[in-house]
């Protein structure tokens, strides 16, 4: 443990702590442009010199010199500040003076540090570089002539974005970062450049020339859009959400988000329901036209308490708040129906135990397992920044990797055990290769995706996956292995709130969709349902409600939409894929007369005539978590244990493991709707990107 | 003046062959096991002894660098590395070694390479040097036929290898770190130190990188002894043979290997047959390669020819290559094209000297003609002040160092051209106002 002192002041550190950390720590500034701490270091921007007493008589690089024992570091002599004027003087020779025009404008590096570091004015007489803008795909923008090659971008792509797409090409002070030839960037986490890049050269083209940072409102919120529950900050100006940003959680999201979190909220404002709208007309004259509330939710009282109890069902769906899901399992209790379910992507998964279903090690736990079975999953589409965390850690230690399912394309070696089930029993049998390695790892961790239940046999699955776990005793002490990677943001919150099948009578998602084909449901209340063509599996006579916020799958097939407010819009819990229940916040009106998801149903419970025990939210949420504890504690990972193998879990089948998700860019509503996710899926030739742009 | 009999470099003119059997003759490989016989320890003593010091440019005590390679192998193989990239304008020493003596440099790979228990040696050649290369090759050929090389080299009990890497021509390159990137394949950009080299350089291996002209005396000095090679000089610290090249106005060019700390003058007339036009026409002697400061005729009269002089008068030795200005030189100029060598030559990585080097070259170019203002002299000195000592490698430094010798000693010469530009060229053309 070196001691050193900085500007005076004695510290003692970790050895192998650079002199930029340390003098951090103290809350001492030291301006950088190429350092950022969760990349390598390139020590080449020079703006982080100090003066170290005792060493030769030149300044040196803080961010590359590690704490030494009996250091003396200055960082506010003459030295240090002829060398910062210095090299922010030549930084800003050949940077053109675009301020007014750029879009970093506000919130740049260059243009806080010249204010801080800087001479007041030019010397420099010469003609100004010019460098060509690079073509670098439909998340960023570039213009080269604003970069001072700091190298944050190129580190960012080869290190975490595990491509090698950019570069720093020609020499001296011709050096051009860019792709060697023209390529877009092979990463779904390209945004994250824009905010590394410490001036304006790489700007986020979507945003570009929308708002300046000074306008905006900024709500700190999650995402939703996968079941990562990404930290985020909504800016907001007016009523319309400008952007969306990361926010620091370092066991969840780090720093980084991906691109369609950051850029599909452009489909907020498109296809949204913005009123209630009632069917009316028989048969194929019958057309939704728009009408009142009260309308809509007498239409909707009046058929709920028309049919029997037992032909009323409701389902959940993907992007779904806990705050309303408790509401309608209360209001579904109230009518008497036991047919609810949240698993609206056909996954069979066990719940009887809270440790069956979510991922239990925790997503920062990546880092430490020293062996990873992926088991029907595709990391980089199902939950990009869990993938992140999967080459972090490859990256970091060179752990080892094997997938048993559809072979996928990921951005570290992986090693393919096969992809049906069969696979799965082999694997729990064999004795070598990554068996061993896996038999013999002290934190082994196994993550299966949605891909290994959404099938026929899912139960089955499900229960050799047990077996698995039981066989490589990943549950052990002070370690659980068991990790269920999900999809959908909505989706553990509503299984921590049980919105399942009540009782034995209770319909399971297959059950109730046959039974609103076949006439036994005549009733069906979809919530956010959209993640399959509700059109084609609901018979024409049962009456669909929908409620949701975007005119999509589950709004073509609706008999009454009542239209609700999307993720920017309301206070909302949601617990993501590691059981982490997180708070997402209102940065918005609900777009016309839209309103939150929970006064909806608590309004419909009225006219029903079933009274729930709550005014408001605080109301909601004290009974909510009354009844279910799990919400109590916010950004924690409560441990839960995995159950044994059901006794009965049906006959297990022989097809492969299929990933559901072709196109990352365009996977719920909201990213539906966005244009430039279709751009980004077009660009990027995903899978069912063309279908999509032909409908 | 050093008498034949003390040369080290006998066929430095390739008067004789190059090949192993004319070496042989000249006395290389002769006894070569029995050094390695004497261990590791000896070999590094023998250097210390001799106080020789790196022959790249930076002038380091070799047998503490070699001293600095961990004594055992931890798991990873040690390497040499050897500098053939000799670039620095002004210099072409390596060059003479490369061509006509490639045995005395793999043989010293040999002897260094066991010193600091390496079992491979890269030598990193400048891609432009295409015959030299050839000649290395060749050698290296010979001395694997001749068991001198490989398994058990030399009947030593060492094993060891020698591979030739051509460089595509940066300057860069011969920056050691740069040159191990390169090496590795990697885009030729110096590397933040420490690391040093000697902890982590090639493949992340313990590394030692020598100049070529290091490496080649080393079994001279082995057989004759560290006290025969110390002998020479002006000072303990000061010590050996050097080869010395030079250029420019004089009237003999020449290469010739000479004692340490030999007066400048007479190195320049004994050897390279007087400047032009006589010692009263030089202007100013560049003494160690393009990026040393150079010194005016007064300074020349009396310094001499070693590390420690020569940076007494805040020049350096260098690499001993010498360019030589007589009165006909625009000295304004001739700064002005060594800024732009400077500045093509940049890796482009470090801001000091990316976008300085060519910020001088551009005030260079102005000052040539002397549109410019006498504050921008100042300015000027100060910029070069602002890229020296600022970057990861030292070719900032070599980029300001021309201009501040230049600063240093013709300053009247800079203001009288700015003076005489103002009074002739039309107003509107004049820049800095």
């Amino acid at each position: 443990m070196p001691k050193l002192t900085i500007d005076g002041i004695e510290l003692e550190v970790e050895p192998g702590t650079s002199i930029i950390q340390a003098a951090e720590m103290l809350g001492i500034e030291i301006p950088r442009f190429c350092y950022h701490d969760r990349l390598s270091v390139a020590a080449n921007c020079r703006m982080c010199l100090v003066e170290v007493k005792g060493g030769p008589p030149k300044p040196v690089a803080s961010c590359a010199m590690a704490c030494g024992e009996g250091m003396e570091v200055v960082t506010n002599s003459d030295m240090v500040h002829k060398a910062r004027k210095g090299v922010m003087e030549f930084l800003l020779i050949n940077h053109p003076l675009d301020c007014p025009i750029c879009d970093q404008g506000g919130e740049c590096d260059l243009q806080d540090q010249a204010m801080a570091y800087g001479y007041d004015r030019t010397r420099y007489r010469e003609t100004k570089r010019s460098v060509k803008d690079k073509e670098i795909g439909p998340i960023v923008k570039t213009v080269m002539t604003r970069c001072i090659q700091c190298t944050r971008c190129i580190r960012f792509c080869s290190e975490i974005g595990g491509t090698d797409d950019l570069g720093l090409i020609n020499r001296g002070e011709d050096v051009e970062v860019g792709p060697f030839i023209e390529k877009n960037l092979a990463t779904e986490l390209s945004g994250n450049l824009v905010d590394l890049c410490p001036v304006g050269a790489l700007t986020a083209k979507p945003y570009a020339f929308t708002a300046r940072p000074w306008e905006l409102r900024k709500t700190e919120s999650i995402d939703v859009l996968d079941a990562v529950g990404s930290n985020i900050r909504i800016d907001v100006r007016g009523n319309e959400v400008m952007r969306v940003l990361p926010r620091l959680h370092e066991d969840v999201n780090e720093e980084w988000i991906s691109d369609k979190t950051r850029h599909a909220i452009d489909g907020l404002k498109k296809r949204r329901l913005d009123r209630p709208y009632l069917k009316s007309g028989k048969g194929k004259d019958a057309k939704l036209a728009e009408c009142t509330w009260d309308e809509a939710l007498k239409a909707v009282a009046e058929r709920l308490t028309g049919v029997k109890p037992t032909e009323i069902a409701a389902l959940a769906g993907d992007l779904v708040d806990a705050e309303s899901v408790y509401a309608l399992k209360l209001l579904m209790g109230g009518l008497k129906s036991p047919h609810m379910d949240c698993r609206v992507d056909g996954a069979l998964i066990d719940t009887s135990s809270r440790g069956n279903y979510i991922f239990n090690s925790g997503i920062a736990a990546i880092e430490d397992a020293d062996a990873i079975l992926l088991v029907g999953v595709d990391p980089r589409k199902d939950a990009a920044m869990v993938n992140a965390r999967l080459r972090k850690a490859f990256v970091n230690k060179q752990v080892k990797i094997a997938l048993i399912g559809e072979p996928v394309d990921l951005n570290y070696p992986v090693e393919t055990l096969g992809d049906t089930p069969q696979d799965v029993e082999a694997f729990i049998a064999a004795k070598d290769g990554f068996a061993k390695i896996f038999r013999d790892a002290k934190k082994p961790m196994m993550i299966v995706g949605m891909a290994a239940f959404q099938r026929d046999d899912g139960a089955a699955v499900f229960a050799l996956l047990q077996q698995l776990a039981e066989s490589f005793a990943l549950v052990r002490e002070g370690w659980n292995g068991f990790n269920v990677l999900h999809q959908a943001a909505g989706r553990v919150g509503a299984l921590d709130l049980g919105f399942l099948p009540q009782g034995k009578d209770g319909k399971d998602f297959h059950a109730i969709l046959d039974g609103a084909r076949k006439g036994a449901i005549k009733a069906l209340f979809l919530h956010g349902v959209d993640c399959f063509d509700v059109r084609q599996m609901v018979g024409k006579d049962c009456f669909v409600v929908y409620q949701g916020h975007h005119g999509d799958a589950g709004a073509h097939a609706a008999d009454v939409i009542l239209p609700a407010a999307a993720y920017t819009e309301k206070d909302a819990y949601y617990v993501n894929t590691e059981g982490r229940v997180q708070m997402a916040r209102k940065a918005v009106a609900p777009l016309g007369d839209a309103r939150e998801d929970w006064k909806i149903i608590r309004a419909l419970g009225r006219l029903v005539g079933i009274e729930m025990p709550f005014n408001d939210l605080s109301e909601l949420r004290t009974a909510m978590v009354k009844e279910y504890p799990v919400f109590g504690a916010l950004d924690v990972v409560c441990p839960a244990p995995v159950s044994k193998p059901a006794a009965k879990s049906g006959v297990l089948g022989d097809q492969a493991f299929v990933n559901l998700i072709g196109n990352f860019y365009q996977t719920d509503p909201i990213s539906r709707a966005s244009a430039i996710m279709a751009e980004c899926a077009t660009t990027y030739g995903q899978d069912g990107a063309l279908e999509d742009a032909a409908e | 003046m050093l008498a034949d009999k003390d040369r080290i470099y006998t066929n430095i003119y390739g008067w004789e062959s190059f090949s192993l059997e004319a070496a042989r003759k000249r006395g290389d490989w002769a006894d070569t096991k029995s050094f390695i016989q004497k261990g590791r320890d000896w070999i590094i003593e023998e250097v210390k002894k001799s106080g020789l010091r790196g022959r790249g440019g930076a002038g380091f005590p070799t047998g503490l660098k070699w001293s600095f390679m961990p004594k055992e192998n931890n798991g990873k193989p040690h390497y040499l590395v050897v500098n053939a990239d000799e670039s620095e304008p002004g210099t072409c020493k390596d060059r003479d070694i490369l061509r006509h003596e490639p045995h005395k440099l793999i043989e010293g790979c040999l002897i260094a390479g066991f010193a600091m228990g390496a079992n491979a040696a890269y030598i990193y050649i400048r891609g432009e040097f295409y015959n030299e290369g050839s000649n290395v090759v060749k050698a290296i050929e010979e001395a694997y036929a001749d068991g001198l090389l490989g398994k058990n080299a030399a009947g030593s009990g060492w094993d060891f290898d020698v591979y030739l890497h051509r460089g595509a021509g940066a300057y860069i390159c011969g920056e050691e770190t740069a040159l191990i990137q390169s090496l590795e394949g990697k885009k030729g950009q110096p590397r933040s130190k420490p690391p040093f080299p000697a902890m982590a350089g090639l493949y992340n291996c313990p590394t030692t990188v020598n100049n070529v002209e290091t490496i080649s005396v080393v079994p001279t000095i082995l057989r004759r002894g560290g006290e025969w090679f110390a002998g020479f000089g002006n000072d303990e610290k000061n010590t050996g043979t050097k080869l010395f090249c030079i250029s420019g106005h004089v009237n003999k060019p020449c290469n010739v290997e000479e004692e340490m700390g030999i007066p400048m003058r007479e190195l320049i007339e004994k050897h390279a047959g007087g400047v032009r036009g006589g010692w009263d026409n030089l202007l100013a002697v560049i003494p160690g390669g393009s990026s040393c400061p150079m010194l005016p005729k007064s300074v020349c009269d009396t310094v001499r020819m070693d590390f420690d002089s020569l940076r007494a008068v805040q020049s350096g030795l260098g690499t001993a290559g010498l360019i030589v200005m007589d009165k006909s030189t625009d000295i304004v100029y001739a700064i002005a094209r060594l800024s732009q060598f400077y500045m093509h030559e940049s890796c482009g990585q470090c801001t000091p000297c990316r976008e300085g080097a060519g910020w001088l070259w551009r005030i260079m170019t102005r000052m040539v003609k002397g549109n410019a203002s006498v504050e921008e002299i100042d300015m000027l000195l100060d910029i070069t002040k602002q890229i020296e000592g600022h970057t990861i490698c030292a070719l900032g430094d070599a980029a300001a160092w021309p201009i501040q010798g230049l600063i240093r000693h013709f300053r009247p010469e800079m203001e009288k051209r700015i003076m005489e530009y103002r009074k002739t060229a039309p107003k509107e053309s004049l820049a800095a106002e």
